[in-house]
């Protein structure tokens, strides 16, 4: 008999985060107090534009309770947020200042702050201080001729270019071109808790602390370190829940950078919550752009060259994340298709709205939409099917890898593995595709307004380079895995611990996995841009293989076998045919304790650290299908059948992989029917509640089915592991406006999102005509 | 004008007396006065649900009532679900079905299933997804807490 | 988002109430009902009353009650309470089917009918609701009682009658005849928020035609009320596609639209239309 350990991996095993979940027992930023703690509360400017003339803040400063209140000038050595990837001297002077100074760009920026007691009395302070303020035009729409921004400064601070080839001679050797005005609407991660920050000074330790942190942690502590002249031994994050992130949670915001030198100056912990009203003016927005783009074609519909001039709305000021969702777009735009030419250019446009930056699949979501709706244009032109029009330009699985002159996220594009036709292939079968059409056909006789949409896309992960993880087996057994990644509550602890117990041969409920601590480990890479996985997953398994390794060297030991004999099973050692006795994990670390005689040469402890490093990022890569079906007297859009088929390389709880996707699908949902931030001509915000910024419910939310391939492992890590984090997401956009397009006749009307019932209404009535 | 009023909030059956303004919100003082953080407070103006609460049964929203209302009501949160180790069946049916991620809606959602199935347990479906869009979640796309309130509804009925 | 401060006052009768409303009402006081319109718009503090005056002790003004051929409905009686309702005949179906469109569950167990009639908010359905059956507002003060038809207590975009020393202790909905036939439809972008229009509809028949129609709009105004152009259309028709597509595009073209940033005068005419067709169409 030979003993079989337990797989963990590809296992849809339950949460190790959820049992203080659904108990009330979590840690999010609100629950963090400390002793003693001041309460802020950020005085915002409620004009889109103008200059600051003055501010008087005495009638705040005098409320009880009211400890201090401060504007630009108590905080004048502060510099500005700087990028998170270090300086950048084009684009510095377009910062965001902690705290206005002189000018205000957008309604919602930062121009005081109050430190109170209590968070009302806080509140009832900030009421008090008053702005004199000289109202000066707002832009709003980053597609106009650029403006001054200030003296000196444009309004487009740079332009970012991509391409290869030679796209004039492309469009001139073309058969056919299409063109179109593409716009993706301003929407954002809106994740359910607000963001939160507490500072705590403790001057024992000379140590400052931010509770509440998120996503980076580690790069964030270094920014933070910079920005205060500290070293990074003396600032430390913590993170704790997290109530979603989506790309938005989690940068450096002013308020992070506020608590910190209050708690300092003031000498006092500083709490800051922020409440849903500041939360839709004040954290990163995204998305907003707008393409006009141009496609040559051969006589057979294959792509010879794509010209994309776009407008990035970035909003008022550029933060922490410089210009990488327009390079992104730029450097992923061409997707799963050969593109023999290709040129864009990003207009990065500032406006008085409020900052963007990424959401969820960044770059990709508006350009999967822009692309894809140019792949049904064009099959409209040349009278192919959408299909035949994809097939016929999709990157073939000999090809691979496929090297892209492109850069996405400081990435040279090497798209990994992928058999694309393969899963447009399986999704059609999946969804039975001839029927639908069929059906669709008939039912739009009969009078109905029913359309199918298909998009294809290609997803990243795992960005590089490296990241590390030390697993620690105590000698009770358990085993601990101190990693610099970040939880967002995609399930980051379960597939850790999954993959640490399939390496090491122990249950995965026995490993504890920490993250998001400074404190704990020197280097992270936090969790964003699907990376967590990938990269912290693959250094657990090379520092739990580590481990093993060693587990099983003493074990060899004690047991009197070579090591070659041995297996781990369950948490124990013993003979890979069963026979004989056997040691626990916990009895070989304390075999291996320093003062432990048996331990012999070996260094102390049952523990090892184990890095990985990625040459590039892996492309996970994906087809969704929709049905839809519209209310010709409403204008209602109601999506009948969806489908999404993503190909993640390999997966380890496929329970969370399904998660992930079904979540992010209704996130893309949202951003194709119902979410926008909008704002007046005054730039004044209009979408600054839950009841103006429509995000779905259960109501709104159609059975989603999911086809989950692991036909392309990755080549760029062991594991074989692609992101599943945005691919759900990712061409939600694309896909429901092509099968709305459809709908209303396949004529290419739908050219932006959200799609509102008006607009489909009006354009339903102007066919009638 | 800052007049406090002294008030007895029973949460979970235990009395707790605070000082409060008659302005704080339920939610604040449940979380703040008495210390339960498990009722999550997600926009303050009574659509996204994280802050559901039973009072005297009934899920409400405890950012629009006031705690000076709530004096002399039982009032149930999400602490007060398991029974010693013992977790409610809607707690582990959420658990099983992967219903949470992030888990910062979920104390909400859990307090407005478990409130509505235990006035009608034989909510149909439709009725379930209705009941459900009250409250919103960025995070799972509904499907998961669907299915496990679909399925706790069972084991509630099996257990009562 | 926290409310700015004011001062809590119980009072556990009527005339209770109505004392303080008389003194506290000219200094900014107000009704605190379910608070599910009044507390949120505290939060953001676009309304900071410096006394609350808590309604939801009065145990004579939770009372529902049918009888004399009148509903009446207490100023503490919930949205909740039409959900199950036990209310007897066509106004108790119209009841349950239009309460279903309010808001969510955990805000119906809080909301109350009155609350919603004083608020007046162009969309509410119980606004409609008081516009379709000629409902009337019982109004107390210490200055006496006041009974308002809904056709009167409406005045524009949550402007009603309501002086600033009265409290609404009732809201008397006269009720249908048992064979009368009841449609309400609404549209909004995601179920349960307040409705872009609304239609509600209601006729009997005799000898095979439409008599006593009524037919309100809701939402697309400034406040609800009944369109007699459309009912006129209805009057002495057989029930059937040329009627009610008649009456819808009679109410369509007798509206006046409201304009905001998501919807047109044009889109909301056009709603109207069609809702009030498919209220016509599904009434029964
Ligand atoms: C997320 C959400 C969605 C909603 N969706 C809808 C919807 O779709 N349709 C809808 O109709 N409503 C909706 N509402 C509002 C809800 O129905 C409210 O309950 C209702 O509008 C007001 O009733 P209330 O008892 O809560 O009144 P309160 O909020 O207590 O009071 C509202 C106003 O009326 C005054 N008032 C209340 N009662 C009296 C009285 N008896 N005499 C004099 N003045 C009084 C108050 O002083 C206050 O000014 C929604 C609310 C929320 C939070
Ligand atoms: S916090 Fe109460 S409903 Fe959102
Ligand atoms: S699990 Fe994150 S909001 Fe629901």
């Amino acid at each position: 008999m030979t003993v079989k350990p337990t797989s963990w991996i590809g296992a849809s095993v339950e949460r190790l985060e959820d049992k203080p979940l659904v108990t009330g027992r979590g840690r999010f930023a609100g629950d963090v107090s400390f002793p003693h703690q001041l309460h802020m509360r950020m005085v915002r400017s409620s004009y889109a534009h103008g200059r600051l003339k003055a501010i008087d803040v005495t009638e705040a400063r005098a409320v009880p309770g009211v400890v201090a209140v401060w504007t630009a000038d108590d905080i004048a050595d502060l510099p500005p947020i700087d990028f998170r990837e270090g300086p950048n001297e084009k684009l510095a002077p377009f910062r965001q200042s902690v705290l206005a100074k002189d000018v205000v760009r957008y309604a919602g920026e930062p121009v005081a702050a109050v430190f109170a007691t209590d968070p009302y009395v806080a509140e009832d302070a900030a009421e008090l201080v008053t702005m004199d303020v000289d109202e000066l035009d707002a832009v709003i729409d980053a597609s106009l001729p650029a403006s001054e921004f200030a003296a000196g400064l444009t309004t487009e601070p740079t332009i970012c270019r991509q391409g290869y080839g030679d796209i004039a001679a492309a469009f001139k050797g073309a058969a056919a071109i299409v063109e179109m005005d593409l716009s993706v609407g301003r929407h954002s991660g809106v994740p359910l808790e607000t963001r939160g920050a507490i500072g705590r000074y403790d001057a024992a330790r000379d140590v400052l602390e931010l509770h509440g942190a998120a996503k980076v942690p580690h790069k964030n502590r270094e920014s933070l370190a910079r920005m205060f002249g500290r070293s990074t031994a003396g600032v430390h994050l913590y993170e704790g829940h997290v109530g979603g992130g989506f790309g938005v949670r989690g940068e450096i915001y002013p308020e992070d950078v506020l608590v910190l030198v209050a708690a300092m100056r003031l000498g006092r912990p500083v709490k800051w919550l922020e409440d849903r009203r500041e939360h839709m003016i004040a954290a990163n927005h995204s998305r907003q752009q707008r393409h006009c783009i141009r496609a040559a074609v051969d006589a057979e519909g294959r792509l010879i060259g794509i010209d994309d001039d776009f407008f990035h709305d970035q909003g008022a000021y550029i933060r922490t994340h410089g210009t990488r969702v327009a390079d992104t777009a730029c450097g992923i735009l061409p997707g799963p298709y050969r593109l023999p030419h290709y040129r864009v250019n990003a207009h990065f446009r500032l406006t008085n709205k409020t900052p963007a930056a990424t959401y969820r699949s960044p770059g990709r979501y508006e350009t999967n939409f822009v692309r894809e709706r140019l792949m049904d244009a064009i099959a409209r032109k040349l009278g192919l099917s959408r299909i035949e029009v994809r097939r016929r330009n999709l990157i073939s699985p000999d090809e691979m890898p496929y090297e892209r002159p492109l850069v996405a996220l400081g990435d040279e594009v090497v798209l990994d593995s992928g058999d694309y036709e393969g899963l447009l292939n399986k999704a059609l079968e999946r969804c039975q595709w001839d029927r639908l059409e069929r059906e669709v056909a008939e039912r739009r006789k009969a009078g109905e307004y029913v359309g199918l949409g298909l998009a294809m896309y290609v997803e990243k992960s795992g960005l590089g380079p490296t990241d590390g993880a030390r697993v620690n087996v105590h000698t009770n057994g358990e085993v601990e895995v101190i990693t610099g990644g970040a939880s967002v509550g995609q399930g980051f602890e379960t597939v850790i611990a999954q993959v640490c117990a399939e390496t090491l041969g122990v249950d995965y409920k026995r490993v504890r996995v920490i993250h998001g601590r400074t404190d704990r480990i020197e280097y992270g890479i936090g969790a964003h841009a699907t990376r967590a996985t990938v990269m912290t997953a693959n250094a657990t398994a090379v520092a739990a293989g580590k481990v093993r390794v060693k587990a099983l060297d003493m074990a060899a030991q004690l047991l009197q076998t070579d090591a070659g004999q041995l297996t781990i099973v369950n948490g124990s050692v013993m003979r890979t045919d069963g026979a004989g006795a056997s040691i626990d994990l916990g009895d070989l670390a304390h075999h291996l304790r320093p003062v432990s005689p048996t331990r012999g040469e070996r260094d102390p402890g049952l523990a090892a650290e184990g890095w990985f490093t990625t040459a590039h990022m892996t492309y996970p890569y994906g087809v969704q299908i929709a049905l839809v079906r519209i209310d010709p007297s409403t204008g209602g859009v109601d999506i009948e059948k969806m489908l999404i088929a993503f190909d993640v390389g390999r997966s380890i709880n496929p329970m969370l992989v399904r998660g992930q996707l079904v979540g992010g699908f209704v996130q893309g949902l949202g951003g194709a029917l119902f979410e926008e931030f909008q704002y007046d001509e005054r730039g004044q915000p209009l979408s600054v509640t839950f009841a103006d910024y429509l995000m779905p419910t259960a109501h709104e939310v159609p059975e989603v089915d999911i086809l989950v391939t692991e036909d392309a492992p990755s080549s760029c890590n062991p594991l074989g592991i692609k992101g599943a984090g945005e691919g759900g997401v990712a061409a939600v956009g694309a896909v429901i406006a092509s099968a709305v397009d459809d709908a209303l006749g396949g004529k290419g009307l739908i050219t932006q999102i959200p799609i509102t019932p008006q607009a489909v209404k009006a354009m339903i009535d102007g066919q009638r005509k | 004008m800052t007049e406090r009023r002294e008030i007895t909030l029973t949460i979970n059956g235990t009395a707790h007396k605070v000082t409060v303004e008659p302005r704080r919100t339920l939610a604040d003082v449940i979380r703040d006065d008495c210390g339960q953080t498990g009722t999550h407070i997600g926009c303050e103006h009574g659509v996204c649900g994280a802050c559901t609460v039973l009072v005297d049964n009934e899920p409400v929203r405890s950012c629009l009532m006031f705690a000076v209302q709530a004096e002399g009501r039982s009032i149930r949160t999400v602490e007060g679900l398991q029974q010693g180790e013992q977790l409610h069946p809607m707690q582990e049916a959420f658990m099983r079905h992967h219903a949470l991620q992030c888990g910062f809606c979920t104390p909400g959602f859990l307090m407005l299933a478990v409130g509505a199935l235990e006035k009608r347990p034989d909510l149909n479906d439709e009725e379930l997804v209705d009941i459900l869009s009250s409250n919103l979640c960025r995070c799972t796309g509904y499907e998961n807490i669907i299915k496990a309130v679909r399925a706790a509804a069972a084991d509630m009925k099996a257990r009562a | 988002m926290k409310p700015a401060s004011f001062s809590y006052h119980v009072p556990t009768s009527v005339d209770e109430a109505v004392a303080l409303l008389a003194e506290l009402g000219p200094q900014d006081g107000r009704i605190l009902a379910g608070g599910q319109s009044l507390v949120p718009t505290m939060a953001f503090r676009m309304a900071r009353p410096t006394h609350l005056i808590d309604i939801n002790g009065i145990a004579e003004l939770a009372r529902l009650t049918a009888g004399g051929g009148i509903v009446t409905v207490g100023a503490c009686v919930r949205h909740a309470a039409f959900d199950s309702g036990t209310l007897p005949g066509a106004t108790g179906a119209l009841l349950r089917k239009v309460v279903q469109n309010i808001a969510h569950y955990p805000i119906r167990t809080r909301g109350t009918f009155c609350g919603s009639v004083a608020n007046a908010d162009p969309a509410s359905e119980w606004c409609c609701v008081m516009a379709a059956l000629d409902g009337v507002a019982v109004l107390r003060s210490q200055r006496g009682t006041r009974r308002v038809p809904a056709a009167e207590f409406y005045q524009g975009v949550m402007a009603t009658a309501l002086d600033e020393d009265e409290l609404l202790v009732a809201a008397e909905l006269p009720m249908l005849a048992d064979d009368t036939r009841t449609g309400f439809v609404e549209f909004s972008r995601r179920k349960g928020d307040f409705a872009i229009a609304m239609a509600l509809v209601a006729y009997r028949l005799e000898g095979g035609v439409i008599v006593e129609p009524r037919v309100a709009i809701g939402g697309a105004e400034p406040h609800a009320r009944r369109i007699a152009e459309a009912e006129d259309v209805l009057s002495g028709q057989a029930p059937g596609a040329a009627a009610f597509v008649a009456a819808a595009e009679a109410a369509s073209a007798a509206v006046d639209p409201m304009e905001d940033i998501n919807n047109t005068a044009a889109y909301r005419r056009g709603l109207v239309r069609t809702l009030t067709q498919r209220a016509l169409e599904s009434a029964e």
